[in-house]
């Protein structure tokens, strides 16, 4: 008998997944959510499959040309198909979404947890610093950075993930100081745990919600961070399918050919949307509190 | 024989910006292997912190254990490295909090949260733990067991979190457990039904308990001995039955006289004691009952009495305590 239940254990374990998965299920939402940033996903990863043209094959002929049977989106002012671009346009957004958040996550949040829980002198001077930080509005830090470090994709990536660090930081510090005064921290403490043991099986795991939902949301901000420097002209350079810099170059056109513009700029807008709907229903869905 | 615990003139201040709080100014105690202490007190008399003391739980800053010693199985707890007392905690030592709903881990199923201990002190693998798991489970009367233990801590009543915790307490088959007042949360039917789990297990175990509680009734029922504190110090100890039918100290007369009880006619009316506890910060000079005490002696407001043995086993730390 004892043996069964063994193996029950571990088909738990996965039903625990499965568990989340179903409560996400349920909120529309949040199902939404999901299918957009699969969507993005499988578009990112196979893009050479799903587009229809290449993207970077010009036509000046049929420039700014209207959406047709052939090229659904149109032409943009090079005669390029905007369908296609806009699905390679979806791998360099994910890779700037995956960078920028890995590099917000794994500083941010670790400098975060220690500081709250040893407290003291060692918050002090990890919260002075990500004072500074965040003293600076978010996109002149990333700016600046860009300065320094010269342009181009691997620098916007760096910058921007870089100016997310203190926003992590003090979203893992405030959970864990309303987390670390709860009894089960102590009662931890009371059977032996070590401060380690005590950080990563209590204090993370608890403090973890927000931080997933913050990331899915900066997953929005960083595609928008990312298209708005490619907008400036200091992300990818040409002739790169780019989200921000298909949304600049249609900008002149937007009276004469107004398709150029909008579908790059609708495509950020629902992948934002996406991003923004998923964090949400997770948040529900991975609160074991809120099961029914 | 050799006491299991013996606390020694234990001070525990806190330092606030308003001034150090004296929340243990100078206890001791001592335990017999397999003892059943009870310690009494009202809110804020520092039962909690002297428990807390014991295993070196107290948040620094603000508190610190300024002085004192607590040996336990001849070795000094307050002289121990960090690592070391780690070792004792959960193994040598358990304890059980006060409020059920909030000692559990939310994100963990308690399944986990009483193998972690286990894992931690006896080195058990996953399955040989979660065998173990059910065991305890079963031991403190939690129906299904194999099922329940990967449920979450909000699946569960109050109760049933509390025979969790005494679950995961008594896993390590610990020498001493320190329940913190482990059925003030919990109604009344309940408070029984878990008192009597705890009896049981640690009579069993041969395990020693510090059982802190306002709660009178609790006491006489349940332990062997009996130690009243006041604003920090131990103004009364001794054997249950002399203390609870002989008090001597007035404070003790007092906590006593304003409980009811089944033996007395209903129609008699309860005493309270005036006043309010001293601030911890402003202690009076003397005895810290002095502006209560309704048998105070001139000396009681300049002079602290010292807790002297009246026979053997009874101590009372009172100078008028021959009018009382």
């Amino acid at each position: 008998m004892m043996k069964e239940n063994v193996t029950k254990a571990y088909s738990n374990e996965r039903g625990r997944v499965r568990e989340v998965f179903r409560r996400l299920f349920k909120r529309v939402t949040a199902l939404i959510g999901l299918i957009i940033v699969l969507i993005f996903f499988v578009s990112a990863l196979l893009a050479p499959l799903l587009s229809p043209h290449d993207p970077l094959e010009h036509s000046l002929a049929h420039k700014l040309a209207n959406p047709s049977w052939e090229y659904p989106l149109g032409r943009d002012e090079l005669g390029r198909c905007i369908l296609s671009r806009i699905i390679y346009g979806a791998r360099i957004s994910l890779l700037i979404g995956v960078i920028v958040i890995s590099i917000g996550v794994l500083v941010g949040v670790p400098f975060g947890v220690v500081s709250a829980y040893y407290g003291g002198k060692v918050d002090f001077v990890i919260q002075r610093f990500v004072d500074t930080m965040l003293a600076f509005p978010g996109i002149l830090l990333a700016l600046m950075l860009i300065a320094m470090l010269g342009v181009g994709l691997h620098n916007v990536m760096i910058a921007v993930g870089i100016s997310t660090i203190p926003v992590y930081a003090r979203l893992a510090r405030s959970s864990v100081l309303a987390i670390k005064a709860r009894q089960y921290v102590e009662a931890a403490r009371s059977i032996g745990s070590s401060h380690s043991r005590i950080i990563i099986k209590h204090l993370v795991p608890n403090s973890l919600s927000p931080i997933i939902v913050q990331s899915t949301l900066h997953m929005a901000t960083a595609i928008l961070w990312a298209a708005g420097l490619g907008f400036l002209g200091l992300g990818v350079n040409p002739p790169t399918p780019e989200w921000g810099a298909m949304l600049n170059g249609g900008r002149l056109y937007i009276r004469v050919a107004s398709h150029v513009a909008t579908f790059p700029g609708l495509m950020i807008f629902i992948t934002v949307l996406g991003f923004n709907l998923l964090g949400d229903g997770l948040r529900d869905a991975l609160d074991p509190r809120l099961k029914t | 024989m050799s006491a299991l615990l013996q606390v020694r003139n234990l001070k525990t201040y806190f330092y606030t910006d308003a001034g150090v709080i004296k929340a243990v100014d100078g206890i001791s105690y001592h335990l017999q292997e397999g003892e059943t202490l009870g310690l009494v007190g009202e809110s804020g008399c520092g039962k909690s912190v002297s428990a807390l003391s014991i295993l070196r739980l107290i948040p620094n800053p603000p508190g610190r254990i300024v002085d004192g010693e607590v040996m336990f199985e001849g070795r000094d707890l307050l002289r121990m490295t960090e690592d070391e007392v780690r070792g004792i905690r959960g193994n040598r030592i358990a304890m059980i909090f006060q409020e059920p709903m909030t000692s559990l881990n939310p994100v963990l199923t308690i399944g986990f949260q009483i193998g972690e201990a286990l894992e931690l002190h006896r080195q058990l693998n996953k399955e040989e733990a979660r065998e173990e798991v059910i065991r305890l489970l079963q031991r403190v009367g939690i129906p299904d067991p194999d099922r329940r233990l990967d449920d979450y801590p909000h699946q569960f009543s109050g109760g049933m979190r509390q025979r969790v915790m005494i679950a995961m307490a008594l896993s390590c088959n610990p020498k001493l457990l320190i329940a913190d007042e482990p059925t003030t949360a919990v109604d009344v039917t309940i408070q029984a039904q878990l008192l009597e789990i705890i009896k049981e297990l640690t009579s069993r175990l041969g395990t020693a308990v510090i059982l802190i509680t306002h709660n009178l009734g609790v006491v006489a029922r349940y332990v062997n001995r009996m130690a009243v504190m006041y604003a920090g110090r131990i103004v009364e100890s001794g054997p249950a039955v002399k203390v609870y039918g002989h008090p001597r100290h007035p404070y003790t007369i007092g906590l006593l006289a304003s409980v009811p009880r089944l033996d007395q006619p209903r129609k008699k009316r309860l005493i309270p004691i005036d006043g309010q506890p001293p601030n911890l910060i402003h202690l009076p000079a003397g005895c810290y009952f002095f502006p209560r005490c309704s048998y105070r002696l001139n000396r009681c407001s300049y002079e602290s009495p010292e807790l002297t043995p009246l026979d053997s086993e009874h101590l009372v730390a009172c100078f008028a305590e021959t009018t009382v």
